[in-house]
Formats: structure tokens, sequence, C-alpha cells
């Protein structure tokens, strides 16, 4: 689709003046820097910013770097597991808190789900290296559970507030004519809820997954030996010299996005 | 989808957990991130046929706080000089006698009684290096070899001017700037620095680090940073020199140490051992670009940093470094206060 | 909801009634537990660890001592000069959070201004296209946020991208400093939270019955209106969720200020951050902390109550 075809759309009531075109604006700052961080995981020379000529040695670099490669596979586990078992539970505790009258401690339940949003990352990371020095001193347990279930919990918010969005305001009505005509509850909420819900649960997903892969932190306190994620090698980098090698493996998690976006889409035209 | 993402998921998994994988003979590095050579752990594992796995931190403070706690797993920290004794005294570190080890004859006599570890009972030499200033002499012809640069600003470098915000050594610059010694308590003095600090920051672009590309590209054009950064800038932009500040500069030098809780100690200490042998000391002086303080390893080292007037310390300079211990707490309390009245 | 009782003994309607809710707050206290047992055990417990320490002493070398003091408390807001010993107001914090706050409301303000038409344009796109514009607003945050932000600053800096285009076109004669600003940073962390404004909007725009909007028209005919009076009320609750999603970790952004805005100046995250680093002060840490979490739950809190309309049955 084209920009002008987008911008020259016949008059609709959907169209506001001026939005798609601050749209369209938009996505062009979002992918600028990624073409510029793409086009220098070429680069020949050393730098980040000083272009000295095409090559492919950053990509054969982090090919042969183990340690960026783990890294990389293991902020991606590590986001998938998280932001799957967040978005779990923030779609269980949204319709709980959503579209019915508030029940008793409500107010409660809501401030605690976003209690991780409240405090800056590096106190919940200090408390959380003291609680689970407590837990590793006593099981002797060093596994990766404890990267799992601190980004699950710090995900969780990020993942309900979407779903809330969504769920605020809308109608019960469905469920009350699939339950008049004997709809069992699982049906109800399979064939009505969570469709209605799925736009909901789709954005708190994929902001749960991307906070994730982003974090520093947390990831650095909790982390134990042999644990590194992306941003904490990154993290470590930063007081020496940051090297375009970070910029190919940053392409190359680009890339595997892209084909699952396609593989997304493909799956999903084929089903309908 | 559902099934394909679990496959996907479990793939992942697997690999994730792989380096996880109990081995022989194993020993966890915790060191600072992208300092540890990838071929000098290479060389170790093929000659020992020990596993290593390496783990970053990005401070001192970090490393302590995580390996207080308790329950890290690691073996092997490498801390910074200031830090030695502070783990030491909180029972940190084992006493591996390095000083007893085989390869120990080859670390250079002037790195043996260090003010952090008398004769080496702890630690061993891993690289060390000097925080002083940065100039592009294209913008400023003067001389290069004072704290003026950062302190009192020439006209010519104002406005372009970045420090890194390491607390202990800007201040510790700042102060022997005024004439005092590190770590001081004396009100008066700190007085000073603090008033002029505050007066020459109007001065000062930024306060960070990784600044490689910004005085490559000349977005900046001075400040304070550490030797072996300003020799990597000057390889990309011949403009770049190191000042050696005649007022003081900072000396450091980072440290191999044993855990108390190590749990693979001979590992460790095989690992001690090595990194005091010449040729391995290059290899951890080509990858991060500081000396060593290993006696016969200049001839394994990379040819442009034998002459690197930032790596080897020119003679007129070499009295003027000073190697800074941790500052007793109130002490440090005051500098915290005037630190973030500096930024605030 | 259950309405039908099998209780064998008679009951008035406002018993069945009263028993059919206390039923139903127990199953969505059910429903919310998974979320809230994880919550508490792994970031609000843990939390406690912090309260208890911002009441010790600090330790010599980080850390603290097991010693009860108020220390860290009353130098959150006062302090004894340095130099004189005189009581003062610290005046360092306040305006490291006053600024602070500044700059994460700007942030918010510009994630709206340029989120809002996004997830809006998204949101009325066909069906079948809207997960990919979703998917396209998210891909570039596959990229690590280091790396991402120093292609920012290839953008804004002095021979940067912008610039250089804008000499080109002869709009300015001379390159602009952007590097190091406040608005290299407002601009920076915009890019970095925009995600965080569009995902919440959109999902709250997307069930939007354009039937009326068009209704709207035929009242107001006023595009503008149109968008106040219909569209706005609508998404308010996405536009809330998303302002509180940019805001608060904007408060706390670490990275972004340090690479754009040359860490000049410290955020009150930077601060908390000194203090259980650098500057060893545990207990100050821990308080100011706190102070940070109860400032924001207040705001919350307030929003809750003022929003609650919205969380009730629609008909």
């Amino acid at each position: 689709m084209s920009i002008a075809k987008l911008l020259q759309r016949p008059f609709s009531v959907k169209r506001i003046p001026g939005f798609a075109s601050i749209a369209i604006f938009t996505f062009f700052a979002l992918y600028a820097p990624v073409i510029i961080l793409v086009v220098y995981s070429f680069n020949q020379g050393t730098s980040l910013a000083i272009w000295e000529g095409f090559s492919l040695v950053w990509y054969q670099q982090a090919l042969q770097n183990e340690a960026v490669q783990s890294a990389g596979l293991r902020s991606l586990f590590l986001a998938s597991v998280a932001a799957t078992i967040a978005t779990t539970v923030a779609t269980m505790a949204a319709l709980a808190t959503t579209r019915k009258k508030p029940f008793k401690g409500q107010t409660a339940v809501y401030t605690l789900i976003n209690q991780p949003l409240m405090v800056p990352e590096i106190v919940t990371a200090v408390a959380l290296l003291i609680f689970f020095a407590i837990i590793k001193v006593a099981t002797g347990y060093q596994g990766m559970g404890y990267l799992i279930v601190a980004h699950t919990a710090f995900c969780i918010p990020f993942a309900y507030l979407p779903i809330r969005a969504r769920l605020q305001g809308m109608d019960l009505s469905l469920e009350r004519a699939a339950a008049d005509l004997y709809a069992t509850p699982w049906m109800t909420f399979k064939r009505i809820t969570l469709p209605l819900m799925a736009p909901g649960i789709m954005a708190g997903f994929m902001l749960a997954f991307v906070i994730s892969l982003d974090d520093v932190v947390i990831s650095e306190f909790v982390k134990t030996p042999g644990q590194e994620t992306l941003p904490t090698y990154m993290l470590g980098q930063l007081r020496r010299v940051v090297t375009p090698e970070v910029n190919a493996i940053s392409s190359v998690l680009l890339a595997i996005s892209i084909v699952f976006v396609a593989l997304f889409f493909f799956l999903n035209s084929r089903r309908n | 989808m559902k099934h394909k993402l679990l496959t996907a998921l479990s793939g992942l998994a697997l690999v994730a957990g792989s380096a996880a994988a109990q081995a022989e003979g194993q020993l966890n590095i915790f060191n600072w991130g992208n300092y540890t050579n990838p071929d000098l752990i290479t060389k170790f594992e093929a000659e020992t046929g020990i596993k290593v796995t390496i783990t970053d931190y990005d401070s001192n403070d970090t490393a302590l706080s995580k390996i207080k706690a308790g329950g890290h797993g690691f073996d092997i920290v490498v801390p910074t000089h200031g830090y030695v004794p502070i783990f030491i005294s909180e029972g940190l570190l084992m006493e591996t006698r390095p000083d007893q080890m085989e390869n120990f004859k080859n670390v250079s006599s002037t790195w043996v009684d260090v003010e952090w570890d008398q004769g080496r009972r702890y630690t061993v030499p891993w690289q060390w290096g000097s925080t002083g200033v940065v100039v592009n002499t294209k913008y400023y012809k003067g001389d290069i070899n004072t704290s003026a640069i950062f302190m009192d600003p020439p006209d010519e470098l104002k406005g372009k001017i970045n420090v890194v915000p390491e607390m202990g050594d800007v201040m510790g610059l700042a102060i022997m700037y005024h004439g005092g010694e590190p770590c001081t308590d004396d009100k008066v003095l700190l007085k000073k620095v603090r008033d002029s600090l505050v007066a020459a920051k109007e001065h000062w672009l930024g306060m960070d680090y990784g600044n490689l590309e910004k005085f490559a590209k000349e977005d900046l054009w001075a400040g304070v940073n550490w030797n072996g950064s300003t020799f990597r800038m000057r390889l990309q932009n011949e403009n770049v020199a190191y000042g050696y500040p005649k007022e003081g500069y900072i000396l450091w030098m980072d440290s191999v140490a044993v855990l108390a809780d190590a749990k693979n100690v001979d590992e460790a200490k095989a690992f001690q051992n090595f990194v005091m042998d010449p040729e391995n000391a290059a290899l951890i002086s080509a990858f991060a670009r500081y000396s060593n303080g290993i006696d016969g390893s200049e001839p394994f080292m990379p040819e442009d940093m034998k002459t690197a007037p930032e790596v080897v310390v020119p003679a007129e300079h070499a009295g003027n470094g000073k190697f800074v211990l941790a500052c007793p707490p109130d002490v440090q309390a005051l500098y915290t206060r005037i630190w973030t009245d500096l930024q605030k | 909801m259950t309405t039908a009782s099998s209780s064998p003994t008679r009951l008035t309607a406002e018993e069945v009634e009263e028993l059919a809710r206390k039923k139903d707050t127990k199953n969505r206290w059910l429903l919310a537990s998974p979320a809230l047992i994880i919550i508490t055990l792994f970031a609000a417990g843990p939390l406690l660890i912090v309260v208890l320490y911002s009441f010790l002493t600090a330790g010599d070398y980080g850390n603290v001592k097991w010693i009860f003091s108020t220390k860290g408390w009353f130098s959150v807001f006062l302090q004894y000069d340095i130099f004189d010993d005189t009581l003062q107001i610290a005046d360092a914090h306040l305006s490291i959070f006053w600024r602070s706050i500044k700059l994460s409301l700007l942030t918010t303000v510009l994630t709206a201004a340029f989120g809002i038409p996004t997830a809006y344009f998204i949101a009325t796109r066909p069906l079948s296209q809207r997960n990919l514009w979703l998917f396209l607003i998210t891909v570039p945050f596959w990229t690590n946020l280091l790396v991402r932000t120093i292609a920012v600053m290839e953008l804004i800096r002095g021979e940067g991208v912008i610039n250089n285009v804008l000499l080109w076109a002869n709009v300015i004669d001379q390159p602009i400093q952007m590097m190091f600003t406040d608005f290299a940073i407002a601009f920076g962390m915009t890019y970095v939270y925009l995600p965080l404004m569009v995902l919440p909007v959109y999902a709250s725009i997307e069930k939007l019955d354009f039937r009326l909007v068009e209704a709207s028209y035929d009242l107001y005919a006023n595009r503008w209106k149109c968008f106040r009076r219909v569209i706005l009320p609508l998404v308010k609750p996405g536009m809330i969720a998303g302002s509180i999603l940019v805001f608060v970790p904007s408060l706390g952004a670490y990275i972004t200020p340090r690479v754009l805005g040359g860490g000049k100046n410290l955020m009150f995250g930077n601060l908390i951050e000194l203090q259980f680093g650098q500057g060893r002060n545990w207990p100050l840490g821990a308080a100011l902390s706190i102070s940070l979490m109860v400032l924001v739950m207040v705001a919350l809190l307030y929003y809750v109550k003022v929003s609650g309309g919205d969380d009730n049955e629609h008909r």
C-alpha cells in the first residue's frame, strides 16, 4: 500500500484529518534509527558512527562469539516465557477487576498489580538480590527460575493495563445471551469473551515481551553465573567500547521478529 | 500456531539450558564486561581442560553487592584496587597465596608490595591504567597535562567537554587540582572543590561513559577519561591526545582474586597462576588495551601498544600518578553530597 | 452471574443476592490470585526488605548495619549544610525530583501526541491488517535499547542525519545543537516509550463502534467536536493506561538520559541508583524510593477513584 494512497482515502467517518499523516510520520520516525542500526551492522570499521565500507565482518564475529549468541537466545527464551505467563495471569486478573460492580478490595488488587511500575528498577533489583540470595544459599539452585519469576512479576502490569483498558466499558450482553442459550461458562468464555478480548491480550503480550527483552537492571542483579542476557551483556560493554557486533546481533533479532510476523500472518490468512 | 510456538520455545529452552551444563572441572569468572579476551579463555581451557563461564558486571559496587549477598556461585572476581581491602575486610576473599605460585616470579617488582595487598597474598595483577584528561589538539594548542582542562577550561574547549561520571576519580582529580590529598576531609578545601566543580560544570557538555564515537567524530573535544579508552580514540582520530595532569592524576589496578566461598578453588588458583604468565598477560592487554604489570609480556604485545604514550607513561609524568584507596565512610558521605549538588 | 440458589432453606431476595455477591467476590479474588501471588512474592514482598533497610544505618561500604536509624528518612527532605552545619531543605533532591517530573510529563504528552493518532490509524485499518500494523510498532523494539538509543543519537548529532538533511535543504545554515539537551532526552524517551502508549490506546479504540461516530456527525457535524465529544471519552481508559505506563517508567529512566542527555543532570532514578552504588547510602536510597512509590501510588489511587465509574457495567 503506498503512502499516497493511504493519505488520499475517500471521505469516511473514520478519518480524522491529520491523524494518518502523523501516524505515517511516526512509523517513519520509528524506523529511521533502525535503518541506521542495520546499515552500521555492515560497517567494516569498529565504530557505530563512522562508515568505513561494506563488510560482513561483524556478522562473522557475532557468529563466532558464543557469549553474545547465547545471551541473545537466552533473552528471547526469557521474554517468551515471562510474557506468556504474565499475559495469562494478567488476563485472569483483568477479567476479575472489570465489567462488574467493583468487589471488596478491588482497589487493593489494582494497586498491588501495578506495584512493579511504581518503584525504580534498581530498588526491586536490590530487594530481589537479597531475597534470592537467601533462597540460593538454602537450596543451591542456580537455574533460570530466578530470572523467569522476576521478569514475569514486572511484566504483569504491562500486560494487565492494555487488557483492562480493552475490557473497560465492554458489554456483558453477549455473554448473557450465550448463558441464556445454555452455553457452559467455559464455552461462553472461549467463544465470546476471549475473541472480544483478543486485541487487548495481543497488545499486552507484545508489551510484556519487549519490556522483558529490554530489561537490564533487574537482570543484572538477579542473574547467576553464565546467565548473561543481551542487555546485561551490553551494559558490560558500555564503559569500554561498543562495536557493530551488537548491531549485527540486533539485526538478526530484527530478522527473527520479521519471520515471526510473516509466519503469524501466513498461518492467520490460511485459517481465514 | 500454539504447537509451533511451543516447539520453538522448547528449542530455545534447550539452548538456554545447555550453557549451564555441568562439566568436569569448571570455573565461574565474574569480571568487568568486555574485559576478558576470548582467546585467553580458549587457551586456558585447552591447556587445563577446565570449562570456563564468564559473567559480566558493570561496576565494582554491583560486584560487591552481589557477592556480599551470598549464594552467587562465582569463583573469581576482578575488583579495582580500592575495593580489594573492602573485599578482604568483609571476609569475601580467599587467601590463595599467589606469592607462592609458580608464575609469581613474572610479576613486576612494582606490583608486589602494593598498598591494597601487601606481598600479594590474595590477588594477582590483571590490568592497570590511569584516569587523566583527553583533548582534541586540533582545537586546543596549549598544555594538556593539567586538570585545568576540565576544572578551569580554556575558552576554545568550553561547551565541548565530557567528564566520566566516576565519583571517586573526578573528586580525586579535583581535590589534587586544589592541592589536597584524595580522601581529604578538610572542609575549607572541599568547599573550594565543590564551588569550582559547580562553576566548571557550566562549561561541560556531558557526564557519560562510552564516548569513543563522540570524540572520534569531534562532537566532544576534551574531558576526563581513561588512558586505554583514549588510546582507542586516537586510533580513530589522530588529533585526540591524552594528558597526565601535573597537579596529580589517578592510577588504578584491577586484580584477580578468588572468592572465599568459591566452589572450584583449585581451578581458580590455576587461573591466577595462568594470568601471571607473560604470554597470557599480553593477551589480556591486547584485548582491553591497558598495561598488565607482568615482566616479559612486552614482546607479546601488539606493536601499536609498545610505543603508545597513553599506555607507556612518559617518564616526566610518572611521579604524578596516585593510587587512591576507598575513602572512609564519613568522607565518602561528604563526597556523595558534593556529587549530588553537582548533578542536581 | 449466578442468581439461582439451591439452598434448602428459604431465603429472602436480599439474602440470595448477598450470597451470590459473596460467591462472585470469592471467584474474582480467585481469578486475580495467580497475578497477585507472583507479584507479592517477587516484586512487592521483597520490597518489605527495602522498607526495613530505610530505617537502618548505612554500612561502611554499602549495604546496612543492623542499627535502627531515621537518618535515611531525615536526609530525604532535610540536610545539614556540609560546610556550616545549618539545617536546610534538601534542595538537590527536590530539584532532581522536579526535573524528573517535568521531563516525564513532557514525554507522556509527546507519546500521546504521536501515539494516539497512530493507534487510531491502526484501529481503523481493515481487520485483517490491524495485527500487522501493531507488530510494526513493536518490531523496532526487538533491537537492544542501548543500540537503539545510539542509533537515535546518530539521527540528532551535530553531523547527524537530521542536521545534514536540513543543511542540504537550506532550512538552516549551521548545524543545530540537539545532542545533550533536554530536547534530546525527551525525543529519545518518546521514541523508547512510544509502544507503551500506542498499544493500550489501540486496545481501547479498537472496540469503538463507528456507528456512534456516524451518529455523532449527525449531531455535531464538526470533526473536531466529534473527536472530543465521542471518540475521546471512549479512548480515555486506554489513554490513561498508556500515560501511566509511560510516565512512571520515565521517572526512573536511566540509559536514555545518559546517552542522549549527556548525564550531566541526574534523574530521580539515577539519584536512587547513586545511593545504592557509588554513594554507599542504602538507607537513603531505600527512603527515596519509598517516597517515590508512595507519591505514584497516591496518584494512581486518585485516578482509580476518579475513573471508578468506568468500571461499572454499561448497558
